[in-house]
Parts: C-alpha cells; structure tokens; sequence
C-alpha cells in the first residue's frame, strides 16, 4: 500500500423496492446526485468513476443525464461483485494518482420472482437449466441444511435472522419491506426450498446506491466527517469452494472466497473482526448470514446459534449486523447491493443513522458481499 | 436396464448403460487424481489436461438436499407445467474419494431425507427446451437391506 489515504466522502441511495416506471438508469443518476450532495460536490468536480448493473444497462449511460464532462468511466459488470468491483476500481485509480475525486454507482432493476440464469453463461449444459438445477435458492438451501447438521444451527435461529432484518427495515425509509414479522410468521410462512421459508429469501428488486471517494488531503478540505476506505478486497472461488451452479464439488473442502477475501481486506487494513462495531454481511437467505458471520472471522463456526440467541447482532447488541435491513428487507438489485452495505456503514460511522443508529460512537465498520458463482468483496471503513 | 436408446439421453457424455446399471461419465486427472463431474478437459485443482474419462461409483451418501417447492422459471426450466408441477427434491450425493454430485432425487419427502442416508444412481424421465421427451439421472434412497 501506498500509505495513501482514499476516504468516503459522501453516500447517496435510491430507496429500494419497485418502482414503476423509473428505469435502473434513473435510479443510478437519482443515488449519483445524492452522494454528490451529501460531498457538497458537483458532477462537474469528478475526475474518474465506475459502476454497473447486471441487469439494467451501462452505468456510463448515466453522463447523459449527469452531464458530459469527458471523465473516464469504467463500466462494471461483475455479477453480485458488480459493486465491490468499481470500488476496488476507483480506489486503486486514487491510489494510482490518476483521480484525486471520484464516483461509484450500482443500480439494478430484476422482475418478481427467482433469478433465472442461463446454464451457458456459467459454463454449464442446457441440461442443467431443464431439469430444474439452475437455481440459487437450492444452492443456499443445501449449504445451510449441511451448516445446521455439522454446526448445531436451528430452524428458529434462521427465524431470528429474518425477523431482525424486518425490525431494522422498518427503521429505515429506503428500505423495501418495512412491515416487522415475528419469528412464529417467518417460521410457518410457505417453505420455498427446505429448511428456508418464504420470508428467509431476499427478493431480487430494484435500487441504487453511490459512494463519491477522495484522496485523503482533498476529503478533508471536502468534508469535516470522511470515512477512511482503510481497505477493499475481492477475491474468486479457490478450489474445493462449494459454490452455486455446481454440477459437482470436490470431496475435499476448500476456503470460501469470503473468508479469502475478509482475511484479505483486514490484513490490508492492520484492523481485526475484534476491533468493528458495525458489519453488514451478504443475506441473500437468512442462513448465508449466520454462516458469513462465521465464514468472515467475527465468531466461531457454530458460535451463532448462542450469540443470535443473546441478541447479539441486533442493533443495540455487540456486533451490530445489517443494520439497514440488509438484503432481506432491502431486496436484491444485484449491482446496488454491495454499494448499499457501504453506504450504510458510512452512515452508522458519521452517527448519521437516524433511528437504527448503533450506540456507543461505532468508529469502524466491515462490509461483505457473495454471489455467483463463487465472488466475495469486502472492505474495512473507519473513521 | 434395457440399452439407453441413442438420443434418449438429455446431453451426450452425462451417463451410460452398464449391466450393474447407469452410471455418471465424469473425468480423471492423471496428475493430482482429481474427479470430476461431468467430463471437462482440464484438471480445476492442478490445470493439467491430462485427464481421462473415469465412470463413477454408482453408490454414495447423502451430503445435503433440498426439496425444490416452487416450480423454476422456463428457460431455462423444460419441465412440467405450472398445473402439473410437482416439488422435487435436489442434492449432493458424495461418491467416496470421487466428487459430491449435484443430482434430482427420487424422493422429495423432507421427512425420508437424512444427511448420510445412502443413495445410488438411476435414470429419471426428464424434458428438453424442445419440449422433447428425455432421460436423466438421479438418485434414489438404497433400501436399508440392499446396503
């Protein structure tokens, strides 16, 4: 590292839900000028910027709408990594002296209903969509169902996860679903793919969100509150890794790229789990939660079932996660999602959270997304 | 078993007729040992091509399962309709020292299912994009006195 410092300077969404009418464009420029009013900065002021959907088009798009100011911008299309990707981006681009301000964005726009990808685009034969494989829903069934066997994980704590998600949505006005559901709803609701029900899936949706960086020197003639970038790591699937879309897995097992990737991102950063205050973690089911609670270092494998039971991740707990809602009351716009956790922590860190703001000063946060086929981004954000 | 009529299959090079019954078609790495499910042209572990075609053990245990309740979007889903979907049930079968084969199973009742239960290969009717009729695998429970 270069000891150079890249801070958030400002955070700006577009609430996330449906939303009739507003392309994923839209909502890209509408999140854009809100992270860049949050700066006190104009379009005119960015010097680089990245970003990308996975479903609604080319984020450059959006200079249309912003203005045509000939900057370079890179468009990301990277899967569920699509947002950890530009900022990995606009931070080595800082880094490098090539921007001194800079811009990300991810947005997304998908219809009801599970994701129906393509067994071709991730290497697979047509026979593997046909006979009804090619989902992401029994992918994240089996790794919780092998989770709950080797680990001692209840059906009632995967309840638990949900109906905190719906508790701190309800706090937050960007939120999708806002409406609180008991741990009795969640557990009775329709059963979707065995051991998870209904309400323990995130839907895919629609949102976005934008973060504008600088270089340490101009973030603080920028704003009086950045929050420093202390490091982002993205890593791929190791072998041995039990990852979506698989025809078959090794009999050996291998790192997830989460845990490479949190390992990573909090030896760049000098920082350890021991020492956040805020995390948002990947939701994409209730059980990816419990499981990326572990697969990240902040608790033993098996240590969930006790910490969720005490209340400890809740927003008044000791490790406060997904504060926002996170994916379950947040839905899945997949380009938005990962830019919507660090949007999140740099509001809990700059005490800016409003209702769901976590006590005690919360000076350092850990965010932490996964997706197909086998893709984590994290980062490290203090103050 | 009678002989898997040509074409009948769903792709080429998944499974074959033996006279102990189906079995998958996966690959070997002649380097590392790796197996491999189906067939590929490159070892993932050690990226040696040196790989040759390794017909699996038609018996293993269960390494975890679902039961899929809702019927998948079409495409890339070709099977039955909306009014004749029935929930089916999905997992990982580990064929020892081979590979966990992701596979349909025969039985979708969350209560016959068990992590560990031992499990063998055999063909199931399946359905192309085409809406042509074709074969499959899975696997089904072995009973408790056959194993």
């Amino acid at each position: 590292m270069s000891g150079e410092d890249v801070a958030i300077v400002g955070a700006g969404l577009h609430p996330f839900g449906r939303h009739e009418g507003v392309s994923g464009l839209d909502m890209a420029a509408v999140a854009a000028r809100a992270a860049l009013k949050d700066a006190g900065l104009g379009w005119e002021d960015i010097q680089f910027a990245a970003g990308g959907s996975d479903a609604a088009g080319n984020a450059d798009t959006s200079v249309s709408v912003l203005g045509l100011t000939g900057i370079p911008f890179i468009n990301v299309k990277n899967g569920c990594a699509t947002g950890g990707s530009a900022l990995t981006t606009a931070h080595a681009m800082i880094l490098a002296g090539e921007a001194d301000v800079a811009l990300v964005v991810g947005f997304d726009k998908h219809p009801p209903g599970a994701f129906n990808a393509l067994p071709e685009e991730y290497g697979n034969g047509a026979w593997y969509g046909e006979t009804g494989l090619m989902l992401t829903t029994q992918f994240f069934a089996m790794k919780i169902q092998r989770y709950m066997e080797m680990h001692g994980i209840s059906e009632e704590t995967l309840a638990k996860v949900a109906a905190k998600a719906f508790v701190n949505g309800s706090r937050n006005e960007d939120a999708w679903r806002r409406r609180p559901l008991s741990v009795e709803e969640i557990l009775g609701a329709r059963m979707v793919n065995d051991p998870l029900t209904q309400y323990m899936f995130c839907s895919p949706g629609e949102g976005a969100a934008a973060l504008v960086l600088a270089r340490g020197k101009r973030a603080r003639e920028i704003t009086p509150d950045p929050v420093y970038l202390r490091s982002v790591a993205f890593r791929t699937r190791k072998f041995g890794s039990f990852e979506v879309y698989s025809p078959s897995i090794p009999v050996e097992d291998g790192t997830p790229p989460t845990t490479e990737a949190a390992r990573a991102a909090f030896e760049q950063a000098g920082i350890g789990p021991e020492d956040v205050a805020v995390a948002q973690l990947q939701d994409t089911e209730s059980g990816a939660e419990v499981m990326h609670l572990a697969e990240t270092g902040f608790c033993a494998h098996g240590e969930q079932e006790r910490l969720i039971a005490e209340g400890a991740t809740e927003i008044d707990g000791r490790l406060p996660i997904n504060t926002d809602g996170g994916c379950l009351a947040n839905g899945e716009p997949i380009g938005a999602s990962g830019l919507r956790q660090v949007v999140e922590v740099t509001r809990q860190l700059r005490g800016r959270a409003g209702d769901r703001q976590v006590p005690g000063d919360p000076k350092v946060g850990f965010t932490h997304v996964y997706g197909a086929p086998g893709v984590s981004a994290c980062t490290v954000l203090a103050r | 078993m009678p002989e898997l009529a040509s074409g009948t299959a769903i792709a080429d090079g998944l499974f074959t007729e033996t006279p102990e019954g189906p079995r998958l078609i996966g690959s070997r790495c002649g380097v590392c040992g790796t197996v491999t499910f189906p067939r590929q042209g490159s070892c993932a572990k050690c990226t040696s091509t040196d790989v040759e075609e390794h017909l699996l053990a038609r018996r293993g245990a269960l390494w975890s399962w679902t039961v899929q309740r809702f019927r998948p979007k079409t495409p890339p889903y070709a099977g039955p309709e909306a009014d004749e979907f029935e929930p089916y049930g999905v997992g990982y079968v580990e064929l020892p020292g081979e590979c966990r084969v992701e596979a349909l199973l025969t039985e979708a009742d969350p209560d016959a299912l068990r992590i560990g239960m031992p499990m063998e290969v055999t063909l199931l009717p399946a359905r192309r994009a085409d809406g042509s009729e074709a074969v499959t695998f899975g696997f089904q429970p072995v009973a408790e006195d056959e194993e």
